[in-house]
């Protein structure tokens, strides 16, 4: 862990779609508990939540999102999005958030992997989107920039997200689990990259990291899939979201890693049930990915939340036509940025 | 892992396919001797070899037993050029390409002499040349970016979001493999950090995005010669020359431009090769110096490059390049006005030595 940085400018957001977190707040305590967490429960969970002892913590259940914000706009934090309820309410630098069905993992030696360390590491270190690092992370120990690495790109710019990766059950859609459903994956690469500028990806919120004072307002709930369910199989949310995110880091100049750290991720649901409930989102990213890699913002758009009201017009004017969906997401996206400089803009 | 494998590793490593056997050249500069061919014999002695001597012609270099192999040294590369010759470096080991230029193979695998087999971290000898094929032979995906790395590669698949119209991939025309041990710094970096080494193995291929440069190294590459060759020209070096050590560079930018307008991939990662010998920081410092306060334009140039619709083979965007370092970059100095002049003389050299229509029944390319 960085020297520099201190535990309190950290919050652990956790999104809880399950109630009993004992098991998952436990297997985290070593490297949890020395950091602020929010834990946010899913709106449409009826039971109640089981934390164990020992945590500083809030917890934000729906009466509150309901105080809020509002009953009417509580209901974008249904499911996996009620995670964007506690990045809006924090007030710290940093966030963190793994999904609540994902333990610490292990290295190849066989070390507990420090997701909070590396994820801070990542976000503390510069990021070199300009050009392509041979030799991966040159910031990272034991390494550097190649021969050929231009010297006026070596400075790098400010990391806003760093994306992790998992062990075991991999972030993959239902078709590809459902076709290999025993493949786990097994492969721990001992790298961290920034991805170059313009080039996009989908970015997972299954172990997210990202710098909130500089990209807050860019991880929205936004687009929602008429059959979105309580699976990652079942969601797009974060892929939406994460494409908007590296547009917005890519105009801003702002840098996105991704590779460790590495969480466990545990075995939960069934590929081929989630298959048979919901393949719409599958089908979107043929649209939404060349949509994304042509849109270009203006220059006048210099902050964060401009940039997202810009992508939210050129959605609703692109898109919106297309699919009511995407209208929906288009105005979502609008109505974030009010909420965010409403309540997450810090007083 | 922070040793080379022995041979009798290798032996052990080796599997009894060698996969391309007819269809790969292995092109080797040297101006020493080729005795670390011996630890690499188990993986690469099935292999044809183009060995292009560089320096002195008239030293002999001595090729271990059983590699079968053609050897060109510099009076052979000005017989068989005449004039054009001048676009091949001399005293420098972006000679190589003439190598590229000579071969009949669809394959090219080139590999620096101070190169030897890395270990995994299973302690197992990596058969570098085995990982390049696999390479070559599965499709790159440069449009959008799979977070767990080569969706082809075992036990991985394309994550989450991953259109599937974008599953297919392109055809990949160069394999970028790594090095562990002596990393491939600059001088500068060498001259800060003498005694770093890159123990470091990240097990993961995966496919440079179109649109993002990245330093091509030529110690331990391999790529499709049908498809990018006459793009892998690696420039004027060496003697007579204002620079070295950016005849890899210079060829690594040229191509990616090319992949990109052409859609063909490039992948970087595996295999790892274990790099031996640490060149003279100060020898390489005096060599790189232009191109350290030169790339600085360089890279630029490369990345607003843009070929238009009508270059549609390599040849075409090739000779488009040469045509707009002139124009561009010849201000810098007069040294681009005889790279882009060479540029288009190896171009000649290319097709004059493989011209596309021999293609005679018995199916060697004349």
């Amino acid at each position: 862990m960085s020297l520099s940085i201190k535990d309190d400018e950290i919050d652990i957001v956790i999104g809880a779609l399950r109630p009993d977190l004992t098991s998952f707040m436990n297997e985290w305590r070593t490297i949890f508990s020395r950091f602020h967490l929010i834990i946010v429960k899913d709106p449409d969970l009826k039971e109640e939540l089981k934390i164990p002892e020992g945590f500083n913590l809030d917890v934000y259940k729906k009466p509150d999102i309901d105080r809020v914000v509002g009953t009417s706009t509580s209901t974008i934090f249904s499911g996996y999005s009620c995670r964007y309820f506690g990045y809006l309410v924090s007030r710290k630098k940093y966030i963190i958030s793994v999904d609540d069905d994902c333990y610490p993992a292990k290295d190849n030696k066989g070390i507990l992997v420090d997701a909070v360390a590396q994820h801070i590491t990542n976000l503390t270190t510069p990021a070199t989107p300009f050009f392509f690092n041979t030799l991966y992370d040159p910031f990272t120990e034991g390494a550097d920039f190649v021969r050929g690495y231009p010297f006026s790109l070596r400075s790098g710019v400010q990391c806003a997200l760093s994306c992790g990766l998992w062990l075991n059950l991999a972030d993959y859609d239902a078709p590809t689990q459902a076709l290999k459903p025993e493949e786990r994956n097994s492969r721990y690469v001992d790298a961290v990259l920034t991805v170059p500028a313009r080039t996009l990806m989908p970015i997972s919120g299954i172990n997210i990291a990202f710098n909130r004072e500089v990209i807050g307002p860019a991880l929205l709930p936004s687009l929602r899939l008429g059959g979105e369910g309580k699976f990652r199989w079942e969601t797009m949310e974060d892929i939406w979201s994460g494409m908007c995110v590296k547009v917005v880091c890519d105009h801003l100049g702002l840098g996105v890693k991704t590779g460790m750290p590495y969480v466990w991720r545990n075995d939960r649901g069934d590929a081929i049930a989630s298959l048979r409930k919901e393949w719409e989102g599958v089908k979107l990213m043929e649209e939404v990915v060349p949509f994304f890699q042509s849109v270009r913002l203006s220059r006048e758009a210099t902050t964060t939340e401009d940039c997202v009201a810009e992508v939210a017009n050129v959605v609703k004017e692109q898109l919106g036509t297309k699919d009511p969906m995407f209208a929906r997401a288009a105005k979502a996206m609008l109505d974030w940025v009010k909420l965010w400089k409403s309540v997450g803009s810090s007083t | 892992m922070n040793e080379p494998a022995t041979a009798i590793e290798a032996a052990v490593a080796a599997s009894p396919l060698h996969q391309l056997k007819d269809e790969l050249d292995i092109v080797i500069p040297t101006i020493r001797n080729l005795d670390f061919l011996e630890m690499w014999r188990p993986f690469l002695q099935p292999y044809h070899l183009i060995i292009v001597q560089d320096g002195d012609p008239s030293k002999t270099i001595k090729v271990p037993n059983g590699f079968d192999y053609e050897l060109y040294n510099r009076n052979d590369i000005n017989r068989i050029l005449g004039p054009k010759a001048s676009c091949i470096s001399f005293k420098d080991s972006a000679c190589r390409c003439f190598g590229y230029m000579v071969s009949k193979k669809k394959y090219i695998f080139t590999i620096d002499d101070d190169c030897f087999v890395a270990k995994d971290p299973s302690s197992k000898a990596i058969n570098a040349l085995e990982q390049h094929i696999k390479n070559l032979l599965s499709p790159s995906t440069p449009f959008f970016f799979n977070t767990l790395y080569d969706p082809f590669a075992e036990g991985a698949d394309f994550v989450r979001g991953y259109p599937f119209s974008l599953r297919e991939g392109v055809s990949t025309a160069v394999s970028h493999g790594l090095w562990l041990n002596i990393p491939d710094y600059d001088a500068p970096t060498q001259l800060v950090k003498p005694l770093e080494r890159n123990t470091r193995f990240v097990d993961a291929v995966l496919t440079i995005p179109k649109g993002t440069l990245f330093p091509m190294c030529g110690m331990n590459l391999a790529f499709d010669r049908q498809l990018i060759g006459p793009a892998m020209y690696f420039g004027l070096m060496g003697e007579g020359q204002p620079i070295g050590r950016y005849d890899d560079m210079w060829a690594g930018w040229c191509i990616k431009v090319i992949c990109d307008h052409l859609g063909l991939g490039v992948k970087t990662g595996l295999p790892y090769i274990y790099h031996s010998k640490a060149s003279n920081p100060f020898v390489n410092l005096r060599k790189e110096y232009k191109g350290i306060y030169w790339q600085e334009d360089i890279i630029p140039f490369f990345q607003q490059v843009a070929l238009p619709k009508d270059c549609t083979t390599v040849q075409k965007c090739y000779i488009e390049l040469a045509k707009q370092v002139k124009e561009k970059l010849g201000k810098i100095d007069p040294y681009f006005d005889k790279l882009a002049d060479a540029m288009v003389t190896w171009i000649q050299a290319w097709d004059g030595l493989n011209p596309t229509s021999a293609s005679f029944s018995n199916g060697k390319t004349g």
